[in-house]
């Protein structure tokens, strides 16, 4: 296959960062160019920023319908699962030293779980199913009178699962009834902008947000903390943001991250239905054309812009390194890919052998995605499909061991 | 001298993963076997598997004096690191006349790795395996019993 000049880059990779919206931009370039101030500084400079971080601040808690000291503004979403994890877990170890998380959460969650177990806490990693939903009777006879915290993401960002988190507080608070009850995160940076993410519909006490993944910018993310829930910082030598989280304030960041969120929210329904319609007719044509083709996840209770599949007798890297020489950027779970040479432990969770890991591909749609460019990838793909396998020793392997 | 092969790999397109060589064996192989059935081989090996994400199956034909190597193909499941290092075995067993198998016998990895320009250095031990591979077809070959 020729390595030929692409002319225009078709995206399909925005679970893993999206591009800036230009609405964002232009509030956010003044900012930069303009109001430089300190928020705590009294002159009239930190007070211009002050009062723009302010507005910002009220702007993110109306598109939440929470209160504005009831968002913690942070460097990514990395940093807001760590500090939900490690901050929950110090701040409320009085109560007890167990939490749960599910198996398939971000490592931004697992990792700082593993360091409190290497603490003295302990986790349980909730198992999941073939879709990669937990069970909700596995959580009930995971939560003791020591659980503080428990931590289940909204939407996967890989297999682009939902979670159903409703439910999961529901049956946490029934549990625990008027006793004191663990505290409940839920990660929802896959979700924001493709699903209704009010903290008080959810019922959650703690949510990550990130602003990279909503057409914002990166490097900022934020902690939804409902009013009265103790936190430990992890960065401290600051009074900003109720000394739960020092350092000067990102204003241009934030006032952006601002404004995408509001952008996400007010438009989740059309964005959630427009890219339904997009996903599934891109997945019956991967399958027409491609008939060992399967999909990963749940068909139904999943994100509206994950598609996550598995291509049988050609590895995740080569179709993805072929993809990208026509244009298309997408990823994938195969080990041959990461930098530690571990399958996806997601995929491993929902009972994928590895070889068929090795085979994943995942595509995550945006809203800038149009049903040109997936026509243009069915195609693409389809094309690489019979290349790889044409050069695949997997079905000669598979047909005739050798003895 | 052998030249050590650079870990990173990446001399004149620092944002591609890969060096030109090995993009262009990924995405030119040479010497890929399409139509095995009609293939008249002397020998075959076959080495990794599906689970480790690399596999290789290469056939090899031996000339009439049975010292060299004629013809090797080969056909591969792995990333682009795996296919390219394979086609570049099988450009390496069959220039100048043919590798004579004592030789070829003794290829080894960091050889096949100079040609491509260096590879990535987590790519070394799962993804070369090519001349694991050609070893394997040689002594399928020398255990046949002699026509």
């Amino acid at each position: 296959m020729p390595n030929q000049t692409i002319n225009k880059t078709i995206y399909l990779d925005n679970a893993a960062s999206t591009p800036l919206d230009p609405a964002v931009f232009a509030v956010m370039q003044p900012i930069l160019q303009e109001n430089y101030g300190n928020p705590s500084s009294l002159h009239q400079v930190g007070r211009k920023a002050y009062d723009t971080l302010i507005a910002a601040r009220q702007s993110v808690a109306d598109s939440l319908a929470v209160e504005p000291n009831e968002i913690i503004f942070t460097g990514s979403g990395t940093e807001s699962d760590n500090l939900a994890i490690i901050g929950l877990a110090h701040a409320n170890q009085s109560h007890g030293r167990h939490i749960i998380v599910s198996a398939i959460e971000h490592k931004a969650v697992l990792v700082a779980a593993k360091q409190l177990e290497a603490e003295g806490f302990t986790v349980t990693y909730l198992p999941v199913d073939e879709y990669g939903r937990i069970r909700i009777e596995d959580l009930l006879n995971s939560l003791t009178p020591k659980t503080i915290l428990v931590s289940i993401m909204y939407a996967n960002n890989e297999i682009g699962t939902i979670q159903p988190i409703s439910l999961i507080v529901e049956t946490i608070h029934e549990h625990y009834k008027n006793k004191w009850c663990p505290i409940v995160h839920t990660d929802a940076c896959q979700a924001v902008g493709l699903l209704p993410v009010a903290p008080h519909t959810l019922g959650v006490d703690a949510m990550t947000i990130n602003s990279a993944k909503i057409y914002g910018p990166k490097g900022v993310g934020l902690l939804y903390l409902k009013a009265g829930t103790t936190l430990s910082p992890l960065i401290v030598g600051g009074e900003q943001e109720w000394k739960r989280r020092a350092g000067t304030e990102n204003l241009a960041n934030i006032v952006g991250f601002a404004k995408a969120l509001a952008l996400a929210v007010v438009n989740t329904e059309q964005t959630a239905t427009q890219l339904t319609t997009l996903r599934d007719e891109f997945i019956t044509n991967l399958k027409t054309n491609i008939p060992t083709l399967f999909l990963n996840g749940h068909p139904t209770k999943r994100l509206p812009n994950n598609v996550h599949i598995c291509i049988p007798d050609i590895e995740g890297e080569s179709i993805l390194l072929m993809l990208d020489a026509h244009g298309i950027c997408a990823s994938t779970g195969s080990a041959c890919s990461a930098h530690d040479l571990e399958p996806s432990y997601v995929l491993s969770a929902i009972g994928l052998r590895d070889d068929v890991i090795h085979g994943s591909i995942r595509f995550s749609l945006g809203k800038y995605t149009t049903e040109e460019d997936l026509r243009y990838t069915v195609d693409t793909l389809t094309n690489i499909y019979h290349t790889l396998f044409s050069l695949s020793s997997a079905p000669i392997v598979n047909k005739s061991p050798k003895s | 001298m052998t030249k050590i092969p650079d870990i990173n790999a990446c001399h004149d397109n620092p944002s591609w993963l890969y060096s030109d060589i090995v993009k262009d064996h990924f995405f030119r192989p040479r010497n890929v076997l399409i139509d095995e059935e009609n293939y008249q081989s002397d020998g075959v090996g076959i080495v990794g598997s599906p689970a480790c994400g690399d596999m290789m199956v290469v056939w090899i034909q031996v000339n009439e004096d049975k010292t060299r190597i004629k013809d090797c193909k080969w056909r591969t499941f792995g990333c682009a690191s795996a296919i390219a290092s394979t086609s570049m075995m099988s450009v390496m067993a069959t220039e100048d006349g043919g590798m004579l198998l004592k030789h070829a016998k003794r290829l080894s990895p960091e050889a096949i790795i100079e040609r491509l320009d260096g590879l990535p250095a987590q790519k070394y031990h799962c993804s070369v395996l090519g001349h694991q591979a050609l070893r394997e077809a040689i002594e399928d070959f020398e255990a046949k019993p002699a026509t």
